[in-house]
């Protein structure tokens, strides 16, 4: 098998290759190390490689493999974002305030993967603290996109969906709070997973917005997508909102069966204000699931357009409580030669933290102040339940809810970074999945100009299956999702 | 111009955990510094709390013990400030809905009233860790192993009128927690400590006056001296036309005084939230209801039964029944030896006495509740006098064996063998003439006097041994039969 091919090979694809003792870990391990230090330079994709122990790793699947005993992901590469704590591997969150932070601690993700047989090859840049839709505010510098370096990846998991998208890793993890898996899944070409709130532990990723925040897969596949979400998934312990809920095998449940599903196409979101072509690109993709015999409805999610505003004081406000143990004084960044408790405080946090962190920590400490809590904090949770009814309702007509991922294709650098409310825009139709704690996906639609663009597929709470089976049906029924970018024009 | 002072009390309780509220560190006191805290204690990134289900039962068990409204659904909040012992920059705590509602504690006063204080809320927090000024020049250092213990902090409404009930509430709220089994109580530790809120209004006025809040005063005694002087310190503004500022002020022991906290007031906003990491505690009957069925005896039953079943005093029974292991030793001496006011005698006076000259708590105590009711039996049937009997509780504290052991090894029995004592009578009558003359020609009043004499002779003659009661009988019948 040709080098470009294996790197462009879904998981499921090369579980078979390492099956039949084709190809061994070690040599896949070694050519996509290879391909991060080939392309890494130019996409700035991957912050911290760990080559020394994913090859230890990988012998050791081989020696799994050998002798049989081998688990869902035993000798597959994959790369974390570097939002997951790494046990004795730097964890920066995309952020001067952990440049140097290595954590003693696995995330229950790291350690699940980990347990089912994947080998780290390394950690993900990202935006700052995961709030971000560029990749821009990365400390460690904006991350490519592999179909345009001059353009962004979207974000905030934008460095996993660039190293997937340019060959870096068959699968990496994201991390969602208002976007930041299916945005950059849709700017990058790839198959992201946001899981239902709940599904998958949150110990151990570094928080950004608790009620928020979840991890879940990108790959190639929507089939690699339901591997690696049932490796993830399941109640811990440790992270108290996890979901005491039975995880079933997504993978072999898998069905191309789409007959009678019933699609909602929420007007809200199919209005005047979306882009002609990624209406042309998402209805094409929604027309081959009504050809398999899905039905598609339109239906009426009408708080949507509070989603934003909604988005936008409570996460900050949850942020700005999880941020404000980077004080300088236990871990982290400190100031240099602080004169005294305050100008440590101070500095610490006005050195360490980029600009549109310190913004969200400013506009989510004001929401939370006495005289605006009522007006603001409290106020958005009202509306977040609304929102929440407003998906309630709608599944009790229809099965999925579908609508683009992003308002757009990959933007070029600088374009949105100097208005922050532009680029807030960039998740309008992803924040409301988060609010409402669903499930969603995105998929890919085809190209507009040669760049890519996604399908999202929203489904009921824990019913992350049936949006994996559309998805799944989509890309057995179309090659979008095997459009890949030219990776030998990349480095030159 | 006379002032009435309004007070009312926040008392922030340790409860009696294994680990900590929100992670599996330990809550011992007195390890080496930051040895007992983990990555959820600092605050580590990526950490979440898990919430302690025994913390939860102790508060659920406070709310029942005072017969308080249990909160179905209570809620965790993010309570936001910077301070560098506070490892999160936020302790968790329950601000909107706390798991304790109203409720009404009787508190026993020392006329033996009961006086009816009304608490606000109970709720579940965080405690922070410690902050250490003075072992290190120019720097200072954390101590985080205090960081995640489980408080429980009681408020109560504005109720209190002096020192002297502000006093027995505490004494009583800790004679409560310790039979509840939900803290050790320990103040020295800082198991118990107490913020008061405090102001001072025109007798008869109905509007409450601007108040301060002394923070964490660690002692009942503390308490009392804190209150004055913050009384003195607010009436003397008052008189002389000043006003009160709302402030912060810490209780200076040495001085004997309160002082402002901060330099200038600001007014902290903490910005609570719901802590979005942890789900609300639903609490439902069958629960509150099986907690209910663990509820031990408390304090104002047991000084009730220990009236009715001992026939203890009620000044005895106030002293006995606060501390329930001092209770539980009470119980243990007077239903073994039968005889419950010897028992609470001897438990008050010898006992507390040489207990204290150790500083020794009831349950370090060198004599057992076994030994004693050896002993106090021995007293009840006669066979020790009190002097003997003082003789053989300073053997037993030496732990030279049980009251029956020491009596035969030292043969201290009293001799109460009406032949044996009738011998000795008659003995001391033959070899005292003179004062056998001089009894009979006393008056009623000399002969008492004298009778004291052949006593101590007897007394002299046997070691101490002969039963006083039965040589007084003997020897006024010897005497009276001469005269």
């Amino acid at each position: 098998m040709a080098e470009n091919a294996l790197l462009t090979a879904p998981v499921s694809k090369l579980k078979q290759l390492l099956g039949d003792r084709t190809v061994s870990s070690e040599e896949l391990t070694k050519a996509y190390l290879a391909q991060i230090a080939a392309e890494n330079a130019s996409l700035n994709a991957v912050v911290t490689v760990c080559a020394e122990e994913a090859l230890a790793s990988a012998r050791e699947a081989d020696a799994q493999i050998a002798r049989g005993t081998t688990r869902s992901l035993t000798g597959i590469p994959l790369l974390h974002k570097d939002i997951f704590c790494t046990e004795g591997v730097r964890t920066t969150c995309g952020s001067r305030m952990l440049e140097s932070f290595v954590p003693a601690y696995d995330a229950t993700v790291v350690t699940k993967m980990k347990a089912e047989g994947a080998v780290m090859l390394g950690k993900c840049n990202m935006d700052e603290f995961a709030m971000g839709s560029s990749n821009e505010t990365s400390f460690f510098g904006p991350v490519k996109n592999p179909w345009d370096l001059s353009c962004v990846p979207g974000g905030s998991s934008g460095g996993s969906a660039a190293a997937l998208a340019s060959g870096m890793a068959p699968l990496v993890t994201g991390t969602d709070t208002g976007g930041s898996i299916r945005q950059p899944a849709s700017l990058c070409g790839v198959t992201g997973l946001k899981p239902t709130y709940g599904r998958v532990s949150r110990l151990g990723i570094i928080a950004f917005a608790s009620s928020l925040d979840q991890a879940g897969p990108m790959a190639r596949t929507a089939e690699d997508c339901a591997l690696a979400l049932t490796a993830m998934s399941g109640i811990d312990p440790g992270d108290s909102t996890s979901a005491d809920i039975s995880v079933p095998d997504f993978h072999s449940a898998l069905s191309t069966d789409v007959n009678g599903l019933r699609i909602g196409l929420p007007r809200e979101y199919f209005n005047d204000d979306l882009d002609s072509r990624v209406r042309e690109n998402v209805m094409a993709a929604l027309a081959e699931l009504e050809r398999a015999g899905a039905i598609l409805h339109d239906i009426d999610l009408p708080h949507s357009h509070y989603a934003i505003a909604t988005y936008y004081v409570i996460a900050p406000a949850e942020a700005s409580a999880n941020l404000a143990r980077y004080d300088g004084v236990r871990f982290g960044y400190r100031c240099d030669a602080p004169a005294d408790l305050e100008d440590l405080y101070q500095r610490s946090r006005s050195e360490g933290f980029g600009e549109e962190v310190q913004r969200r920590i400013l506009v989510g400490t004001y929401a939370l102040s006495a005289g605006f809590y009522d007006a603001y904090f409290n106020k958005a949770q009202q509306v977040r339940r609304v929102i929440t009814e407003d998906f309630q309702r709608a599944f009790e007509q229809v099965d999925v809810i579908a609508g683009p991922a992003a308002p757009g294709v990959a933007f070029p650098f600088g374009s949105k970074q100097q208005d922050p409310i532009a680029m807030y825009m960039e998740d309008i139709y992803t924040l409301a999945v988060n609010l409402a704690g669903l499930p969603g996906l995105s998929t890919p639609a085809g190209l507009i100009d040669g760049m890519p663009v996604g399908l999202q597929l929203i489904g009921k709470p824990f019913d992350e299956q049936t949006i994996l089976n559309a998805a799944f049906r989509l890309q057995n029924d179309t090659d979008w999702h095997l459009a890949c970018p030219d990776l030998a024009s990349l480095s030159s | 111009m006379s002032w009435e002072i309004v007070m009312g009390l926040e008392v922030h309780l340790q409860l009696a955990t294994q680990s900590k509220i929100f992670s599996g560190s330990s809550t011992q006191f007195g390890a080496s510094p930051n040895v007992q805290a983990d990555a959820v204690d600092l605050g580590m990134p990526g950490m979440l709390p898990v919430l302690n289900e025994e913390a939860v039962r102790h508060a659920v068990t406070f709310g029942l013990g005072i017969g308080a409204r249990i909160g179905q659904r209570s809620v965790f909040d993010r309570k936001n400030y910077f301070y560098p012992d506070l490892p999160k920059g936020y302790q968790v705590s329950q601000f909107f809905a706390p798991i304790v509602c109203e409720g009404i504690f009787e508190v026993p006063l020392e006329n033996g009233s009961l006086y009816p204080i009304r608490i606000t809320r109970a709720h579940l927090e965080e405690d922070a860790g410690k902050s250490v000024h003075d072992e290190f020049a120019h720097e200072t250092g954390i101590d985080l192993n205090r960081a995640g213990t489980p408080l429980l902090e009681i408020v109560t409404e504005p109720d209190f009128r002096s020192a002297e009930q502000a006093v027995a509430y505490l004494k009583a709220l800790h004679s409560l927690v310790t039979y509840l089994g939900i803290s050790d109580g320990n103040m020295a530790e800082g198991s118990m400590r107490c913020d008061i809120n405090i102001s001072l209004r025109k007798q008869g006025s109905d509007e409450l006056g601007t108040r301060t809040e002394i923070k964490n005063v660690n002692s009942f005694r503390f308490v009392e001296r804190a209150i004055h002087s913050e009384y003195e310190r607010q009436a003397e503004i008052l008189e002389r036309g000043g006003a009160i500022t709302q402030e912060t002020r810490l209780y200076d022991a040495d001085k004997d005084t309160t002082r402002s906290m901060r330099s200038k007031e600001v007014a902290n906003d903490y910005r609570y939230f719901p802590e979005p990491d942890l789900l609300p505690i639903v609490i439902d009957e069958a629960y509150i209801d099986a907690v209910r069925q663990s509820l031990p005896e408390l304090p104002t039953a047991k000084r009730e039964r220990f009236l009715a079943e001992y026939g203890v005093s009620e000044y005895d029974a106030s002293l006995l029944v606060p501390n329930h292991d001092m209770a539980d030793y009470f119980e243990s001496v007077a239903r073994a030896s039968g005889a419950a006011k010897l028992a609470a005698n001897w438990i008050l006076g010898d006992l507390s006495a040489a207990l204290n000259r150790h500083e020794l708590s009831i349950t370090e105590s060198p004599i057992s509740a076994e030994l004693l009711s050896g002993l106090v039996s021995r007293v009840e049937d006669g066979t020790l006098s009190s002097k003997l009997a003082k003789q053989v509780f300073d053997a037993l504290w030496q732990g030279e064996g049980d009251a029956d052991q020491i009596i035969a090894a030292r043969g201290l029995k009293q001799v109460s063998d009406s032949s044996a004592l009738e011998a000795m009578v008659t003995e001391v009558i033959a070899n005292n003439p003179d004062q056998v003359a001089q009894y009979i020609a006393a008056d009623e009043a000399k002969r008492k006097k004298l009778s004291g004499f052949f006593v101590g002779q007897i007394m002299k003659a046997s070691q101490g041994q002969a039963n006083p009661q039965m040589i007084n009988q003997l020897l006024l019948e010897k005497l009276e039969s001469q005269s």
